[in-house]
């Protein structure tokens, strides 16, 4: 039988203090959940900066490509068209009047690609239950998640160790 | 911990905790509406609904219902496009620019603005929309295969450059503003007491649970999308301006168009944000969270727009002599001279005048001349984009087909109608929506909160 422990803190500081403090003993913190964005408690409790803005990054170059070669095969290739004697037989001349639209149509498939692929990413899509241990989390309390399975500590000890901390209110809970 | 210098003035007043920032905004959605939003909400349905029924009478009869004539064939249409788009400038720049320079006191007014610039855009789209005539054959602007051969929408053209930009401003600017909604509407969800309300907020928060790994990504995405959006704002309006300063008019074919019309849009949009935010902070109680010192911070963004604004419009003055054209020149002189005079001077007065009060201590910090000069601001800025658009027509090359433009009944109601439109999705947005960005204003309490300030002080 494995036991999850939900150990609130009602400051973000103490939180931080504390995780640390565990993660000092070699205990493995599962996940936080808080009701903003605690800064510092990402290297604290392991987790890695997000590679999104790659994601971004290479959604906005598709963009960019994707609209050169759609306006080269509008107006150069497919059916060029004498507006005023503007140049139109090749892309490189008519290139200054595409910018627009090619910078435009990045920012809308970089923008839009990283949106969806965070969405995704995080299993946040309409109509998804929500996680959060306890809805004072997304007021003004913070929650530490301990599970026995990714520690090598027993259960007593763990609490034991948990129990040190400067924490608000603790709930264990069983599962297979 | 991060510290702020004690000198600056605490961006959140009052002895307030985690707890009371959820409360103060969450109370007012759980609790009844107040009567004065009522009163509100009716009128400028009403409004609208007067609005929407002009332009299905427009769009049954034909725009020949509007006041245009042969000369004068652009008029109130552009000039309320152009107004509205100007107005939707401020709330990308609060929230992405203003993100960017790390400026905290945006935190309590970005979701409104952002907020204001997504109806503000819907409001502009309309005019262009309504404009073609044909409204059912709008999809004629996309590059889309069709029954008249290879015939493409043309991309050398301005108007199809604000397609693109339009659209992707309005879609960008969309989920900026919802992602950062996405853990507000999980606060509410976990607040909420109706089943029928925790259902619709737990829908909308799309499962929000706060984990540390989201908040991580949730930052990287603020960030990079602020990053893309910045550039985003310059060139939306830059790209309306080459509406007109890509065309041979005398007094649009101009090059400093671009920045000025952007200096100008923040200028209006900030004018809107004061006036919707003076309302609202005192009839929603946000007195403590958005208080004199933002309400001073934005003046001084109206000061310096607004002043850049005015040495454009006497830029273009000089120009206009200097260049030695005598179409040119002309334009000029009938703007501050002929018949559209007085809309030129009510422009001057409003725009290059009236902001530069804002330069007492005063009355940039005094409520009650900020939500007078706001409105005057946004007066304006419209007659601004009227003298720029009717005044450069109506004087053709062609003296016999010099005109006047006249607005009909349908131009009025079709303006006001959507004046009506925007304040009731306004208003709707202030009551269900989390009015201030509660995930980001917590995380400046401890730095920027009156009581640690002064706790800190003491140590």
């Amino acid at each position: 039988m494995n036991k999850v422990f939900h150990v609130m803190y009602d400051d973000d500081d103490t939180l931080k203090d504390a995780a640390s403090a565990l993660v000092a003993k070699g205990i493995r913190v599962k996940d936080v959940f808080s009701p903003f964005p605690v800064h510092g408690i990402d290297p604290i409790i392991g987790v890695k900066r997000t590679r999104l803005g790659i994601a971004a990054f290479m959604y906005a170059t598709t963009g960019t490509t994707l609209a050169l070669l759609g306006m080269w095969y509008f107006m150069i290739s497919d059916w060029p068209m004498n507006i005023g004697g503007k140049p139109s037989f090749s892309l490189i001349e008519n290139l200054p009047a595409f910018i627009p639209v090619t910078f435009e149509f990045s920012v809308l498939c970089g923008a839009h690609g990283m949106a969806i692929t965070y969405l995704l990413r995080n299993g946040t899509l309409p109509g998804m239950p929500a996680s959060n241990p306890d809805p004072r989390t997304t007021d003004d309390k913070f929650v530490m998640e301990i599970t026995t399975e990714q520690n090598t500590l027993s259960a007593d000890e763990l609490e034991a160790a948990i129990k040190e901390t400067p924490l608000f209110e603790l709930s264990t809970k069983d599962y297979k | 911990m991060q510290r702020e210098a004690a000198i600056r003035e605490p961006l959140i007043l009052g002895d307030k905790s985690y707890k009371d920032i959820t409360d103060d905004v969450v109370g007012p959605i759980q609790g009844d509406a107040p009567i004065g939003w009522k009163i509100m909400i009716t009128i400028s349905s009403i409004i609208a609904v007067y609005g929407v029924g002009c332009i299905l009478y427009l769009l049954g009869t034909g725009i020949g219902v509007w006041g245009l004539n042969k000369t004068v064939g652009w008029a109130w249409d552009i000039t309320n496009f152009v107004w509205w788009v100007g107005i939707g400038h401020a709330g990308t720049l609060i929230s992405a620019v203003l993100l960017l320079f790390r400026q905290k006191w945006r935190m309590a007014i970005n979701r409104s603005a952002e907020a204001m610039t997504i109806f503000a855009v819907i409001m502009a789209a309309i005019f262009p929309g309504i404009h073609m005539g044909r409204i059912w054959v709008s999809y004629w602007v996309l590059p889309l295969p069709n029954q008249f051969g290879s015939l493409w929408v043309n991309f050398n053209s301005p108007l199809l450059w604000d397609v693109f930009a339009i659209s992707t401003y309005f879609s960008v600017s969309l989920v900026f503003w919802y992602i950062g909604l996405i853990p507000d509407f999980a606060t509410i969800r976990d607040r909420m007491t109706k089943p029928f309300a925790k259902k619709v907020y737990g829908f909308l928060s799309f499962g929000w649970s706060g984990r540390a790994k989201h908040w991580n990504r949730f930052e990287e995405v603020s960030l990079v999308l602020a990053g893309i959006a910045t550039p985003l704002v310059f060139s939306v309006h830059s790209i309306v301006s080459m509406d007109f300063a890509t065309s041979v008019i005398p007094g649009w074919h101009t090059t400093i168009f671009p920045p000025y019309f952007v200096s100008g849009a923040v200028f209006s949009g900030f004018a809107m944000v004061q006036t919707l935010l003076l309302i609202m902070r005192k009839g929603m109680k946000l007195e403590n969270y958005i208080h004199v010192k933002h309400v001073e911070y934005m003046n001084i963004v109206i000061i310096v727009t607004g002043s850049i604004v005015g040495v454009a419009y006497l830029t273009e003055l000089f120009i206009s002599w200097y260049s030695g054209v005598e179409y040119e020149s002309y334009a000029f002189i009938n703007r501050f001279s002929g018949p559209y005079s007085w809309a030129y001077w009510i422009m001057m007065t409003c725009n290059v005048i009236s902001p530069q009060l804002f330069w007492f201590k005063k009355i940039r910090r005094s409520l009650v001349a900020t939500f007078a000069l706001s409105i005057v601001v946004n007066i304006g800025m419209w007659f601004e984009r009227y003298v720029i658009i009717v005044t450069s027509i109506h004087r053709d090359y062609d003296p016999s087909s010099w005109g006047e433009f006249h607005p009909t009944n349908i131009d009025i109601g079709v303006f006001i109608g959507t004046l009506g439109i925007f304040f009731t999705l306004f208003l709707g947005f202030a009551r269900f929506f989390p009015v201030l960005a509660l995930n980001e204003l917590k995380t400046i309490l401890k730095s920027s909160g009156e009581n640690y300030k002064k706790a800190q002080e003491n140590n």
